[in-house]
């Protein structure tokens, strides 16, 4: 009997995905639509059809190094909401490695362009951790602040310094086509950023399970008085997670232009990084179920599109389903409460939030002893 | 631009909308510092505030009567912060979490729903409202009387729900209960205090405060329902509360800050079409953070806030 409840409790988010599916069905049914119709359009759609299942692979993309771009500094006990901000800082950085570089070797400027991407993102990121290390102050509000001025520095971008001669909506010149990601399913808009996001996803579940960084990492989270007592520096690993969270978001907004657009656009991006932070929660933070509930929820939304075209549902219920998951997931953490991994984060944060004190206060006791 | 803080009529007229951009604002960072201050951190308050939205349109839409769209938007936001009350109090989750998911749920949820309740018509539609009338006697007092005394009923309703929430959290036995709830709720809960009930109450509250400012957002404002029209402003909030140290009256100040900030903002895209309008966009964003960086002294947040209390022997 406790196995089988531990086994269901393992599949939680399985189960609040059902749950939001079922609540969804009557959102559906509300609407004037047959929810069977409506989720068999949506489910055949997105994952059975060649090319339906290929516009799924486009969004899993950047919803995957979204969701790795939270899960990381979660495992630290941090929140990153700024991810969306993030992704428009790693496209910014990255059309401007690809547009403005000297002429070289396509593969090679595509990885510096991805590099330049990656710290892109991770800059964006850093001042956030920063403010937390060194300040208190709290990183949610921060991150959450700067997703609207990285949203609005790329629109300056691309409608004033960076437009495209003659264009009639902001955006940049074209990248040079070799530049252009190889695509994963021929004939398709499926590029390589998801078989990258994929490579890291798993990168990073083994750095995690099997590195001295990766420990570092999870001791801070998990008991930072502990690794502070083991010489570690929590504020170096604090502002390190959320600035590997945020190289992560980066890449996901370098793919966006150098696999899918071309160009950088306003606006570009459609709460990606809003549907990282459902990615990362409904995968309780581990890097390889990240990758299946990106896959998950990225069928989800170009479903949506072929629900909308095949019943007449609005595609606007796929976004009150996420937030259902969300709501599911974190009811479903109530059963064996102490045991889950997103239980321990407020206590975590408080955890951090004393080791952080003691730090500062430790090495003013130290400046005031000549 | 100077000149607008020179001509009398001209201030008058910028301070006056200032005034009334950092309306919902405020309403909205009324209702985090009720949460907060009872130990339940409200993350959520920019989903209450969509939903109080959505709920005041939906309410006037139907009845053409914008008192019932205020009844029914304030309803809203508090059955939406009934989520996070049950999340975080009953069952005990992390409240970042169940936060995030009311944002992203209002966000979706509003947006479908309005799509069948005004059917296509939402961006059209001109719903009947509040709409400013002087108060006579009062509008006489040169600047600050146009300012502060010729608007609508609910800027009006915001003059006393600021000095009455102070009265509740630090003047009365309520308020005593709350802070204690929000300090220590073992102590409360030792002293026959029941945290659950507290917390459920000032919860509630605070979604029907921020349901409030997104009243005015419909009711007073533009006059019409559109898709995730809150744009970050229960956001600004957060920031607000910590920037007011979780007192009212503080919270007021922080968010008159920021609807400065937003009117100068306006202010400068008409004014210079020639510097990308983006430019001035994030002033209140980069204000609101420089505020919480340039903090003298470090805040300190009620002791227990976003603690799940759980009762010992349970």
């Amino acid at each position: 009997m406790l196995g089988l409840l531990r086994a269901a409790y393992l599949l939680k988010g399985v189960w609040a995905v059902l749950a939001a599916l079922l609540v969804g069905s009557g959102l559906i049914w509300l609407g004037g639509s047959d929810p069977i119709e409506a989720y068999s359009a949506l489910f055949s759609g997105a994952f059975l059809e060649y090319h339906g299942f290929a516009t799924t692979l486009v969004k899993m993309s950047p919803m995957l190094l979204a969701g790795l771009a939270v899960a990381l500094p979660l495992r630290a006990g941090l929140f990153n909401i700024g991810a969306e901000g993030q992704i428009y800082l790693g496209a910014l950085f990255a059309t401007f490695a690809a547009l403005y570089l000297p002429e070289m070797p396509g593969w090679l400027h595509i990885i510096i362009a991805s590099i330049a991407g990656a710290i892109g993102g991770g800059l964006w990121a850093l001042l956030p951790g920063y403010l937390k290390a060194y300040h208190g102050i709290n990183e949610v509000i921060v991150t959450l602040l700067m997703n609207y001025i990285g949203i609005n520095l790329v629109s300056y971008f691309v409608s004033g310094p960076m437009l495209a001669e003659g264009a009639p909506y902001p955006y940049s010149d074209e990248i040079r086509e070799p530049l252009w990601l190889p695509h994963v399913l021929p004939g398709t808009d499926a590029h390589l950023g998801v078989a990258i996001g994929i490579l890291l996803a798993i990168m990073l579940f083994v750095m995690f399970r099997r590195t001295s960084l990766g420990l570092s990492m999870a001791t801070v989270g998990q008991n930072p008085a502990a690794a502070r007592y083991a010489g570690m520096s929590v504020k170096r690993y604090v502002m390190m997670s959320l600035a590997f969270g945020g190289a992560l978001a980066g890449l996901a907004g370098a793919y966006e232009v150098l696999g899918l657009k071309y160009r950088l656009f306003h606006m570009f991006s459609a709460g990606y990084g809003f549907d990282g932070i459902v990615v990362a929660l409904l995968a309780d933070a581990n890097p390889l179920l990240v990758t299946v509930a990106a896959l998950f929820l990225a069928g989800l939304r170009s479903g949506a599109n072929i629900m909308q075209r095949a019943v007449g549902v609005p595609t606007t219920v796929v976004e009150a389903i996420q937030g259902l998951v969300i709501i599911f997931v974190a009811a479903s953490v109530a059963f064996r409460f102490e045991k889950s991994t997103l239980a321990g984060i407020m206590r975590r944060r408080q955890e951090i939030g004393a080791a952080l004190y003691s730090e500062s206060k430790s090495k003013r006791i130290e400046e005031q002893q000549p | 631009m100077m000149e607008v803080f020179l001509d009398p009529t001209m201030l008058a007229d910028f301070l006056a909308t200032s005034l009334r951009l950092s309306v919902p604002i405020v309403f909205a960072a009324l209702g985090g510092v009720l949460a907060e201050r009872s130990g339940v951190y409200n993350i959520g308050l920019e989903g209450m505030m969509l939903a109080g939205a959505f709920g005041a349109a939906a309410g006037t839409f139907f009845t053409g009567s914008p008192l019932v769209g205020l009844v029914s938007g304030i309803f809203t936001g508090a059955l939406t912060a009934m989520i996070l009350a049950v999340l975080a109090i009953s069952v005990g989750v992390t409240q970042i979490v169940a936060g995030i998911a009311i944002n992203i749920f209002s966000i979706g949820i509003t947006a479908f729903l309005s799509r069948i309740v005004f059917s296509g018509q939402a961006n059209t539609m001109t719903l009947p409202g509040y709409k400013a009338f002087a108060l006579p006697g009062l509008v006489a007092i040169p600047i600050l009387g146009p300012v502060l005394f010729n608007q609508d009923a609910l800027v009006y309703l915001m003059y006393v729900t600021v000095p009455l929430l102070f009265i509740l959290l630090f003047r009365t036995p309520w308020g005593l209960n709350i802070r204690a709830v929000g300090e220590n709720p073992r102590a409360a809960d030792t002293a026959g205090i029941s945290v659950a009930k507290v917390r459920y109450l000032c919860v509630l509250g605070s979604g029907a405060l921020a349901g409030l400012g997104g009243c005015y957002l419909v009711l007073a404002q533009v006059y019409l329902f559109s898709e995730h029209m809150s744009a970050g402003k229960g956001f600004i909030a957060l920031a607000a509360i910590i920037l007011g140290r979780w007192n009212p009256v503080g919270a007021l100040f922080a968010c008159l800050l920021f609807g400065f900030f937003d009117a100068l903002q306006l202010r400068l895209q008409f004014a210079n079409p020639e510097v990308p309008y983006q430019a001035f966009i994030i002033l209140p964003y980069a204000v609101s953070i420089l505020a919480l960086v340039g903090l003298v002294g470090k805040p300190t947040p009620p002791g227990a806030v976003g603690i799940p209390y759980e009762r010992e022997g349970k």
